[in-house]
C-alpha cells in the first residue's frame, strides 16, 4: 500500500513495527519506547497484536509517532525491529520501500533479509547482552531493554526520558534498575559508535501531549465504573474483558476500602460462567446497587436468556461488550466491530437494546458512567460497545475530568416516603407519559412489594395471560425505546453539512475515518462525518441520512451491521448506503475509506472495490 | 385447583405474632398448582415459618426459577418482593441481589429440575460461595409443567405415568450439598409440616447457604404405583430421623429433652436450633458422618429427614469472605464512593 500521506517531512511521523516472541518481557521494552515519545511531547499511538497464547508464539507492537495526532493504525512500516527469527521473511516483507529493518546480527540472516530498497540494520544484540549479563530469563529480558536503547539513539529519543521512566518502575528494586540502565546504555552506546544516529526518521520534541494521558480503554471503563458509583462487579474472565474488571477491582482497592475498618465498598464476584455473572447483574441492579459486568461476544451469546428479562422485567443493568473477532470463538485477540446485531435485539422475542459506541478510551470513561444512569433512568440493559482495539491498546487521550457535583441519576425509584403517600404501588403503570413506569427496592416497605417475572404481566405487575393486557405493557415498552432516544447521547456531526457525500461510522473507526477526511479534503474532496454514539437512533441520525445523497456506512464486520440497523431503524433509502469494510481483525486504517469514497467520483484512477478489504 | 379467592379480612379472634400479625397476612395470591399438589403444603409451611419468626414482610426477598415449584413464590407472603427468574438461574440472581443488600432474608424456591438440571451449575456455585440464603427443592422427580418426563432425582426403577422406567441414576441433593461443603444440609416431607417448618426457620436464620430438599409428591404425574416419590411410597420410606427445633433468640429452651439425645446449636442470631436424634451416636458437624449414614439409608431406600449437617462458621459466609461493607453496598451514600476528581487529577501520572 502506498503512502497517501507522501512527501513529506518524516520528522515526528513514521511507524516502528516491533516483531517479538511472545512471553518474552518484549511489552515494556515496547511501551518504554511509546512512552518516552510521549514524553518529549510527540503524539503517538501503540497497537498490541498479540496472539492467544502464553509463551512463544510471534506478537507485534507498532508504534506510529505521529505529530498529526491521528488515533488510526498507519497501514505502513517504515521501521521493523525484527526480534523474531520465525517471522523474519513476513516481517521483511512488510517494511514500506525505503524503510529500515533492524535486526540480531549475533546469528547471520543475510540470505533472509536480501532487499534493495529498505537499509538493513544488524546489531549483535544477543552477543551484547550475553557478555555483560548472567542467567538465561534475564538475557532474554534484557535483550528487549538493550534494542529500546538501540532505538533511543536510531530515533534521538532522548535517553533521560527514558531513564525517568524505569526509575518510575524499577525505583523500588534498585538492582532491577541497574540491570536495565546498564542494558539500555548498551544497545544505546552501540548505536551511537557503529551507527549512523540518527536517522532521517527521528523524534524531535513538540509541546503536543500536555494535557493527555496514554490510556487504554478497559482501564478507562473500570474507573468510570467506580466514578460512577458502581458497587456490584460480576463476571467470567474472557478476552479481551479481562482488564476492564481487574481494572475496576484495582481502582477499588485503592479508592473504596475503608481505612479505618478494612470494609470493602464493593463486591467483585468472579461467576461460573457468563450466564450467572449478568443473572448476579441483575439481581444486584434489582436490589438497588449499580452493578455491571464486562464480557465479549461468546459472553453476550450466553447471556442473551437473561438480557430478555430484564428488556421485559425492566430491570436495570450495564454490560461491556469488548468486542473481539466472531464468529464463534473466533479470533479472541483481533479486534472487530461484529457484535452490534447481536446486542441491538439481544434474546428471543421482540426486543430492543440501547447501545453506546465509544470511539476512544476518554469515552470509554464518559460512557460508562453514562450507561449506568441510562440503565436506571430507563430501566433496561445499557451497552457499552467498545473493542478489543479501544480496549487494551493505549491511546492517546485528553486528561480525563470529574465534576464533583455528580449525582447518579437513579431513576423513578420510590422510597418509604413516597410509597406512603400513594394510594396502590403498581409495577408498570405509565404514571409520567414517558413509558418509563416507577419502580421499588425490596426491604424498603411492604407496600412498594411486588413480583418481577419474565412470564405475561399486565401493567399492575399480575400474571397473564390476556392478549390485551399483555400488549399494554408490550406497546409501553416500545415508546419507552422512543424515550430513550431522547436521552442517549447524540452523535457528533463534522463537516459543513453542505456535501452531497457523508460518512457514518461508529466507534473506533472513527481515527481512520477523521485521517480519511483530511486525506480527501488534500485531494479536494469534501465530505460530511456523523459519528454514532448510540442506539436508538434519534432525529440528528435521520436528518443526516437524508440530507446527503451519498453515504459510505464506515465499520469493522463482514455483514454491514450498522448499515443494516441503520436501514431497520430509519426512514434512509437503502440504495444510498454504501459500505466500507474492514474485519481483516486489526484495527482499521484510513486507506480503504479514502479508496472507498474516491472509487465512487468519475475521476477517480486506480482503486479498489467499494467494499474494499482491508488491504496489508 | 382452588378457585375460591379467599378475603383478606382477618376475624379478630384469629392469633397475632409479635408484630400483630396474623398467618393470613403472611399469605400471597391463590395458588394455581394441582389439588393437593405437595408443593401447597411447603407453601403453608413457609408461612407457618415467617409468621413464626416474625418477620416484617419486607424483609423477605423470594426467588425462584422456572417451574410448578417456582410458581409459588407468588403464594406467600405478598408484602415480599419477588424474583421469578429464568430456568435454573435463580442462584445467580440471589447471589446478586444479596451482594448488593446483606440485611434482608432471601428465601429461594426450587425443584428437582429447576435445581438438578438445567440449573445444576448455578446451585453447586451458590453452595460453594456459601451465599446467606435458604434454598428450597420441591422435589418430586418429575417435570410437572411439561407434563410428567423424569427429573434428574428420579430413582432407578421408578416408573413414569405411562409406565416407562427410569434407568440413570439420581442426584441426590443431600448428598450433593454435603460433598460440596454446604453449611446447612437438611431433609423434609411436605406432608410433615410439624418437622419442616422449624426446619425452614432454622434455615433462614443461619449464616450462609441453607440447603432444605424438600419431598413433595405431585399428585397428577407421579402418585402413582411403581412411583419412589409418590406419597405412598414416601410415607412409607421417610424415616424422621434428625428432628430439629427452632428456639428464637432470648427464649428459653423449654421442651425438655431426654438426656443425651439434644443437641443444641447456637445460631448467629443468637437463635437456637435444638436437634433431637434418634440414633445417640449422630454427630450433625460431622459432614463426611453425615454423609455415610445417608448413603447407607438412601441404599436401603430410606430418605432421612431432618437437619442432616450444620455447620455454623460465619466466617465462610459470602460477605465475611468478602469484607463486604456491614453497611449494605446499595445504602452506602454516592459521596462515599466516587473518589472525587482531586483523586482523579493525582492518578493520571501514572498515564503520562
Amino acid at each position: 500500500m502506498p503512502n497517501l500521506v507522501n512527501a513529506h517531512d518524516p520528522v515526528n511521523d513514521f511507524v516502528i513495527k516491533f516483531a517479538n516472541v511472545n512471553g518474552t518481557g518484549s511489552a515494556s521494552a515496547n511501551s518504554l519506547i511509546m512512552k518516552a515519545i510521549f514524553r518529549m511531547g510527540v503524539p503517538v499511538t501503540g497497537k498490541n497484536y498479540f496472539p492467544s497464547n502464553i509463551q512463544g508464539l510471534p506478537t507485534w507492537y507498532e508504534i506510529r509517532v505521529t505529530r498529526d495526532g491521528y488515533a488510526a493504525r498507519a497501514g505502513r512500516v517504515d521501521i521493523m525491529v525484527a526480534m523474531n527469527a520465525e517471522t523474519y521473511s513476513k516481517d521483511v516483507r512488510e517494511v514500506a520501500s525505503g524503510g529500515y529493518l533492524i535486526y540480531d546480527a549475533t546469528w547471520p540472516r543475510s540470505t533472509l533479509l536480501q532487499r534493495g530498497d529498505i537499509t538493513v540494520i544488524g546489531v549483535p544484540l544477543a552477543r551484547l547482552v550475553n557478555e555483560n549479563f548472567d542467567g538465561v530469563r534475564n538475557r532474554i529480558l534484557l535483550k528487549n531493554i538493550a534494542y529500546a536503547g538501540v532505538m533511543a539513539a536510531l530515533l534521538d529519543i532522548d535517553l533521560e526520558t527514558i531513564n525517568g521512566l524505569m526509575n518510575e518502575s524499577y525505583g523500588k528494586k534498585p538492582k532491577l534498575l541497574e540491570s536495565n540502565t546498564r542494558a539500555l546504555r548498551l544497545g544505546y552506546d552501540y548505536a551511537k559508535e557503529h551507527l549512523q544516529c540518527p536517522l532521517p526518521l527521528k523524534v524531535e520534541r513538540m509541546d503536543k501531549t500536555r494535557g493527555h494521558i496514554m490510556i487504554d480503554g478497559n482501564t478507562a471503563a473500570g474507573l468510570g465504573c467506580v466514578y460512577a458509583g458502581a458497587t456490584v462487579g460480576a463476571w467470567y474472565p474472557i478476552t479481551p474483558s479481562t482488564s476492564l474488571m481487574d481494572a475496576f477491582k484495582g481502582f477499588c482497592e485503592r479508592y473504596r476500602i475503608d481505612p479505618a475498618t478494612g470494609e470493602h465498598n464493593y463486591a467483585v464476584i468472579q461467576a461460573e460462567d457468563e450466564l450467572a455473572a449478568i443473572g448476579m447483574v441483575l439481581g444486584a441492579s434489582w436490589n438497588g446497587a449499580r452493578a455491571f459486568t464486562p464480557t465479549s461476544g461468546p459472553g453476550i451469546s450466553l447471556m442473551n436468556e437473561f438480557l430478555g428479562l430484564a428488556y421485559y422485567a425492566e430491570v436495570p443493568c450495564v454490560i461491556f461488550d469488548v468486542q473481539r473477532v466472531g464468529p464463534s470463538t473466533g479470533m479472541p485477540t483481533r479486534t472487530q466491530q461484529g457484535d452490534i446485531m447481536l446486542c441491538a435485539y439481544a434474546s428471543h422475542g421482540d426486543t430492543r437494546h440501547v447501545l453506546l459506541f465509544p470511539a476512544n478510551p476518554e469515552e470509554c470513561f464518559y460512557m460508562a458512567v453514562k450507561a449506568f444512569d441510562l440503565a436506571e433512568r430507563l430501566q433496561t440493559p445499557v451497552f457499552v460497545l467498545s473493542d478489543l482495539d479501544i480496549g487494551m491498546n493505549d491511546w492517546m487521550c485528553k486528561d480525563l475530568k470529574w465534576d464533583d457535583a455528580y449525582r447518579p441519576d437513579r431513576g423513578k425509584m420510590l422510597s418509604a416516603e413516597e410509597l406512603a403517600s400513594l394510594d396502590k404501588f403498581y409495577r408498570y403503570v405509565d404514571r409520567d407519559d414517558d413509558a418509563i413506569p416507577y419502580r421499588t427496592l425490596p426491604g424498603v416497605s411492604p407496600k412498594g412489594a411486588y413480583f418481577t417475572r419474565g412470564s405475561g404481566h399486565n401493567q399492575y405487575g399480575a400474571y397473564t395471560e390476556d392478549s390485551a393486557e399483555y400488549q399494554v405493557v408490550l406497546d409501553r415498552l416500545k415508546r419507552k425505546f422512543h424515550t430513550a432516544a431522547r436521552y442517549v447521547p447524540k452523535p457528533e456531526m463534522i463537516g459543513k453539512g453542505d456535501s452531497k457525500i457523508g460518512i457514518v461510522s461508529v466507534g473506533s473507526c472513527d481515527g481512520a475515518v477523521r485521517e480519511a477526511i483530511d486525506v480527501l479534503a488534500r485531494q479536494k474532496i469534501h465530505v460530511d462525518y456523523m459519528r454514532i454514539k448510540a442506539f436508538p437512533f434519534g432525529l440528528d441520525v435521520e436528518s443526516f441520512l437524508s440530507l446527503h445523497a451519498t453515504i459510505f456506512v464506515v465499520e469493522q464486520n463482514r455483514d454491514a451491521q450498522l448499515r443494516s440497523l441503520l436501514t431497520l431503524e430509519t426512514a434512509v433509502d437503502k440504495s444510498k448506503l454504501k459500505s466500507i469494510l474492514s474485519y481483516s481483525g486489526f484495527p482499521m486504517s484510513c486507506e480503504p475509506i479514502v479508496d472507498g469514497v474516491r472509487a465512487t467520483l468519475p475521476d477517480a484512477p486506480r482503486l479498489t472495490a467499494i467494499t474494499g478489504k482491508q488491504t496489508r | 385447583m382452588s378457585f375460591i379467592n379467599k378475603p383478606k379480612v382477618a376475624h379478630p379472634s384469629l392469633p397475632t405474632n409479635a408484630l400483630g400479625m396474623t398467618r393470613r397476612q403472611y399469605e400471597g395470591s391463590m395458588s394455581t398448582l394441582c389439588a393437593g399438589c405437595g408443593h401447597d403444603s411447603v407453601t403453608a409451611a413457609i408461612i407457618e415459618a415467617c409468621w413464626g419468626l416474625d418477620m416484617r414482610p419486607e424483609q423477605l426477598v423470594k426467588l425462584s426459577g422456572i417451574g410448578c415449584s417456582s410458581k409459588t413464590t407468588a403464594y406467600f407472603v405478598s408484602g415480599s418482593h419477588g424474583f421469578n427468574s429464568v430456568h435454573g438461574r435463580m442462584p445467580s440472581i440471589a447471589s446478586g441481589a444479596n451482594a448488593a443488600n446483606r440485611e434482608l432474608t432471601y428465601v429461594g424456591v426450587s425443584g428437582d429440575g429447576d435445581s438438578l438440571s438445567i440449573g445444576l451449575g448455578q446451585l453447586v456455585h451458590a453452595i460453594r460461595r456459601n451465599v446467606n440464603m435458604l434454598y428450597l427443592i420441591e422435589n418430586n422427580g418429575v417435570y410437572g409443567l411439561t407434563k410428567g418426563q423424569f427429573s434428574a432425582s428420579a430413582d432407578i426403577g421408578t416408573m413414569a405415568k405411562k409406565g416407562e422406567v427410569n434407568q440413570s441414576p439420581p442426584i441426590d441433593p443431600v448428598l450433593l450439598a454435603l460433598s460440596l461443603g454446604a453449611t446447612f444440609v437438611a431433609r423434609g416431607f411436605s406432608g410433615d409440616k410439624a418437622q419442616l417448618v422449624p426446619l425452614i426457620q432454622a434455615g433462614m436464620r443461619h449464616s450462609g447457604f441453607a440447603l432444605i430438599d424438600v419431598l413433595s409428591p405431585c399428585v397428577t404425574f407421579n402418585d402413582h404405583e411403581g412411583s419412589t416419590k409418590s406419597y405412598t411410597f414416601t410415607r412409607e420410606h421417610y424415616h424422621p430421623a434428625i428432628e430439629a427445633d427452632y428456639v428464637p433468640p432470648a427464649q428459653e429452651i423449654s421442651v425438655d429433652y431426654p438426656q443425651g439425645e439434644a443437641l443444641p446449636v447456637e445460631l448467629h442470631d443468637g437463635s437456637r436450633v435444638v436437634l433431637r436424634k434418634l440414633g445417640a451416636s449422630y454427630d450433625p458437624t460431622d459432614r463426611s458422618a453425615a454423609y455415610s449414614f445417608i448413603e447407607q439409608k438412601l441404599k436401603q431406600n430410606e430418605y432421612v429427614t431432618g437437619l442432616i449437617h450444620i455447620d455454623e462458621d460465619v466466617s465462610h459466609e459470602f460477605h465475611a469472605l468478602s469484607k463486604t461493607s456491614s453497611v449494605p453496598l446499595n445504602r452506602i451514600p454516592y459521596e462515599k464512593l466516587s473518589p472525587g476528581n482531586a483523586a482523579l487529577e493525582k492518578l493520571l501520572g501514572r498515564y503520562r
